[in-house]
């Protein structure tokens, strides 16, 4: 009955947008994702299960997951420094570099693709003297976590900042002047409240670069076994025409990727709930 | 998960006035941490826009512009358009319609709802071309029917649309959700018990309250869409002067180590992005100083 | 905002109708456009041989031909042709390819490899080693290739034609050896691709591995790939190696006439494959480091051309059907031996 399932409302337009949202949705998205589960339902549960398994896909999934894991931790470290810098100094050329920080989300993966190939190809400006050092970058797994790095960037960043802005001054004056040294009061006071926030930070950089191709596939040497990520793996499936193999692994892919956005969305409920302003919380979502 | 995409109001007056020595570090403690992130800035983000830059002119001006005669490079750059002026005002549409019903609506659902539009976000693009290739191949779902009608979708411009289309899908939903929620319904009901139609109170008033929000959610979701590759790669068929979009077409110039024409259609779309970043800066500081 | 949400639906629809109205393959007048879907290492060729074409077509019929190319594996090129892709011509790398179009896509009969001279193929060439200058590796012959330590160079036989000449090439040697049986030669491709560190989907995409980002020691590949780093990157780089037993491959050319048809640009794509027989196209392939048909063409530029002993596929291995079912068919031979087991 329509009573129980909305609240009523004077506003109209009710059963137009929600028709035509859910239409949308459908055609774009969930279609198409049924499809996808269907060839996958009738490759059988144990080809399917031999196919997500295979050496050469667990290899993969090592090389996207390590890899990842690894950018996700180096932003969410940078992320927290960067974050303070600009919320709490002031500096010339702040706002410009503020502003900066988006630039992952706005410009084209192929482009930061090629462009972090040729930094850190043996005669680039950064892996000329990174080779004199010793250090292999271009179709190395660092070369991936590099690409990695600036794809989650923004991601503590901006999920950080917000938190941090709002953090009552008196906090940290009330410990300091029950004795706590800068240090004590940093880790003791700031750090927590913002860990939440860090956090959702850490996943989203995390879930980004689990699914990320285009910034990839030029750094790293796609080679099976070694430094071949999972999405260029279905691509190459693609282009053998195995259409099982494929899809066999996208929808792994899938699974962990709906697992990581469930999981973002309860730590960002935490994150809400924990230390933010009336704003952010009406906001929030859910 | 695409909170951190909209751009936070900044609250005014929000400079942190730092009284008490007890309470900041000390001098070099300061410049050691901002001279870190300085580097680390400098090297993951200014880097790769100079080297585009860079790399495109590095022949000269000339050889920068002569990269844009080329015919498929100009027949890469109208698809990229192309996909992006359908797929863009389509999410808008659908944006505006999917904040409307969250925002201003109680009803069941709401969460899953929100959940199923956030889809696309966490796709690996690759997985997005496939999903459609799966849909709408030959050897697909939909494939038998489709060739038996002479309907081409993949290896052809209607299936980049719709990829293009799927992986913007949340951006502007995403942008306007949190704005319309925090407005409320207040100023809606008031113009409606005025006697106003739903039309007008939606022209009149409610877009005039979203109006920055749904700027920026139409620039990222243009700079996304124009820029997308992976999964555009699975389904275009990689015809040059054809099915080849900017990002495509910077790939196969890459590899075909004509480094100076990549670059300089790489600098088109770096410049997109560089444009998407004033814009939502000019965004912040409209809606910090007087909205 | 009002205004602009008006001006994005005009320039949607304006972009939709723009988009749907392709434009048509022939033109009231006189403009074609044709697709000639390729293998990996005909850019350069074909290339060449588009702007040629499109001077004759234009001086002998009065139409403006405009040739569009796509390379790739030539066994992925031709799913893609079975899954929809519009070649008006293909030109792959082996007939087993251009059957599969037949038999399974339906677009184009099943006879097609006799609708032109040489079995279809304008052009040969056979499979050489490439090595770095100074041959570090010692590398002289197919036995040279299992050993430790080295890394060889080749493309996926799942999606590449030269790839799979490599292969049977590999197989033809270890059968020849004294003593060789199908259970030794199977031996000796598996320890051939265990030192394969990266299959690329095409042979150019492997001559690119070698070439420009400098990995493995020896690249297996297309005469005419490996002429063309001798050549064109000069002889300080690279040298080639002939091994004592190679397969001549015989890369065949077809008009796709389904497509050919529902474009109307029949009378242009049998013009387009026929030229290849010409005097002139007989030179543009040869100066693109392919062996010609055409005897005159091939006594004037036999100098360029190292001499290679060659087995043929129909000798050997009974056809390309055969040879295709057994092994490079799903759980065929190589999906066998190809569990990276490091």
């Amino acid at each position: 009955m329509a009573f129980a399932l909305r609240r009523p409302s004077i506003v109209p337009g009710f059963g137009l947008t929600l028709g035509l949202t859910i239409c949308y949705l459908s055609l774009i998205v969930l279609i198409p994702l049924s499809a996808t589960l269907w060839k996958a339902s009738t490759l059988g549960a144990v080809p399917f299960w031999h196919l997500v398994t295979s050496a050469r896909a667990i290899a993969s999934y090592e090389v996207t997951f390590g890899c990842s894991l690894a950018a996700a931790a180096t932003n969410i470290v940078f992320g927290l420094l960067t974050a303070w810098v600009l919320v709490r100094y002031s500096f010339p050329l702040k706002r410009l570099l503020d502003s900066l920080v988006d630039l992952p989300f706005a410009l084209p993966t192929a482009v930061a693709g090629i462009s972090l190939t040729s930094i850190y190809a043996s005669n680039g400006w950064l892996g000329r003297p990174l080779l004199a050092l010793g250090v292999h970058v271009d179709y190395t797994r660092l070369g991936i976590v590099v690409a990695l790095t600036f794809v989650g960037l923004p991601f503590v960043v901006r999920t950080v900042q917000p938190v941090l802005e709002d953090l009552d001054a008196e906090l940290e004056e009330a410990a300091a002047s029950l004795g706590a040294g800068r240090l004590q009061t940093v880790a003791r006071v700031v750090l927590p409240t913002i860990f939440p926030a860090a956090l959702t930070g850490f996943a989203l950089a995390f879930a980004r670069a689990v699914g990320e191709y285009g910034s990839v596939i030029f750094i790293a040497g796609n080679m099976p076994m070694h430094t071949e990520i999972t999405p260029l793996l279905i691509v190459t499936k693609l282009e053998e025409y195995d259409y099982g193999g494929a899809t066999a692994i996208a929808v792994a892919m899938l699974v962990v990727s709906f697992a990581m956005l469930l999981a973002i969305n309860v730590l960002q409920h935490w994150s809400n709930n924990r230390g933010g302003s009336d704003e952010r919380e009406a906001a929030a979502h859910g | 998960m695409a909170d951190v995409l909209t751009w936070n109001a900044p609250r005014a007056a929000e400079h942190r006035t730092v009284a008490s020595r007890a309470i900041t570090e000390p001098r070099t403690v300061q410049w050691c941490l901002t001279a870190i992130v300085i580097a680390f800035l400098a090297v993951f983000l200014f880097l790769p826009l100079a080297i585009v830059f860079s790399t495109a002119l590095r022949t000269g001006v000339v050889a920068f512009a002569k990269a844009f005669t080329d015919a498929d490079t100009l027949a890469s750059i109208r698809l990229t358009l192309i996909a992006a002026g359908i797929a863009v005002p389509l999410n808008v549409l659908f944006g505006v319609a999917a904040a409307w019903a969250i925002g201003k609506f109680e009803f069941l659902g709401k969460s899953l709802l929100i959940t199923l539009i956030d889809l696309p976000f966490s796709v690996s693009p690759v997985v997005a071309g496939l999903i459609f290739v799966l849909l709408f191949g030959a050897q697909g779902l939909l494939g038998p029917w489709l060739v038996a009608h002479g309907i081409r979708i993949i290896f052809a411009i209607p299936g980049i649309v719709l990829v293009t289309t799927f992986v913007t899908f949340p951006f502007v939903a995403r942008e306007l959700l949190p704005t319309m929620q925090a407005q409320g319904n207040d100023e809606e009901e008031a113009a409606l018990t005025l006697g106003a139609s739903g039309w007008k109170t939606f022209a009149r008033v409610t877009l005039p309250n979203i109006k920055w929000a749904l700027l920026y959610g139409v620039i990222l979701c243009n700079a996304r869409a124009m820029g997308e590759f992976g999964a555009v790669s699975v389904v275009s068929g990689h015809i040059r002067g054809l099915t080849d979009t900017m990002p495509l077409q910077i790939e196969f110039l890459y590899n075909d180590y004509q480094y100076v024409a990549a670059f300089a259609v790489a600098s088109l779309l770096a410049l997109l992005a560089l444009v998407t970043l004033v814009v939502k800066s000019f965004v912040e500081w409209r809606t910090a100083h007087g909205n | 905002m009002y205004r602009g949400t008006k001006a994005w639906a005009f320039i949607a629809a304006a972009a939709v109708l723009f988009a749907f109205a392709t434009p048509p393959a022939t033109g009231a007048a006189g403009q074609a456009t044709i697709l000639n879907v390729s293998f990996d290492p005909t850019r350069e060729l074909y290339n060449d041989y588009n702007t040629a074409f499109a001077k004759y077509w234009k001086a002998k019929s009065g139409q403006d031909v405009t040739v569009q190319q796509s390379n790739g594996g030539s066994g992925k090129q031709a799913r893609a042709v079975i899954d929809g892709l519009q070649a008006d011509v293909v030109t792959l790398a082996l007939a087993y390819d251009i059957d599969a179009i037949a038999q399974l896509g339906k677009l184009l009969p099943d006879n097609w490899q006799k609708r032109l001279p040489d079995n279809s193929s304008p052009y040969t060439s056979t499979i050489v080693f490439l090595v770095r200058k100074g041959n570090p590796k010692r590398i002289r012959d197919w036995g040279d290739l299992v050993k430790p330590g080295v890394s060889v160079i080749m493309p996926n036989p799942m999606t590449s034609g030269g790839a799979r000449w490599n292969f049977l090439a590999a197989w033809a040697y270890a059968l020849k050896r004294p003593g060789g049986n199908d259970a030794k030669a199977r031996d000796f491709v598996t320890r051939l691709y265990k030192n394969v560190p990266v299959l690329d989907s095409g042979a150019r995409g492997s001559t690119t591995t070698f070439v420009e980002r400098g990995l493995g020691d020896v690249l297996v590949g297309w005469e005419s790939d490996a002429l063309l780093a001798t050549r064109t990157l000069g002889n300080q780089k690279f040298q080639i190696v002939v091994p004592s037993i190679s397969i001549l491959a015989e890369p065949p050319v077809a008009v796709v006439d389904k497509v050919v048809d529902a474009k109307g640009t029949r009378a242009v794509a049998q013009a387009y494959v026929q030229y290849l027989y010409s005097p002139q196209g007989q030179t543009i392939i040869v100066r693109h480091f392919f062996r010609p048909r055409m005897p005159s063409v091939a006594k004037r530029f036999a100098p360029m051309f190292p001499k290679v002993n060659v087995v043929t596929v129909d000798a050997v291995f009974g056809g390309w059907q055969n040879a295709q079912k057994t092994y490079f068919a799903d759980g065929g031979v190589f999906d066998q031996i190809y569990q990276p087991s490091q």
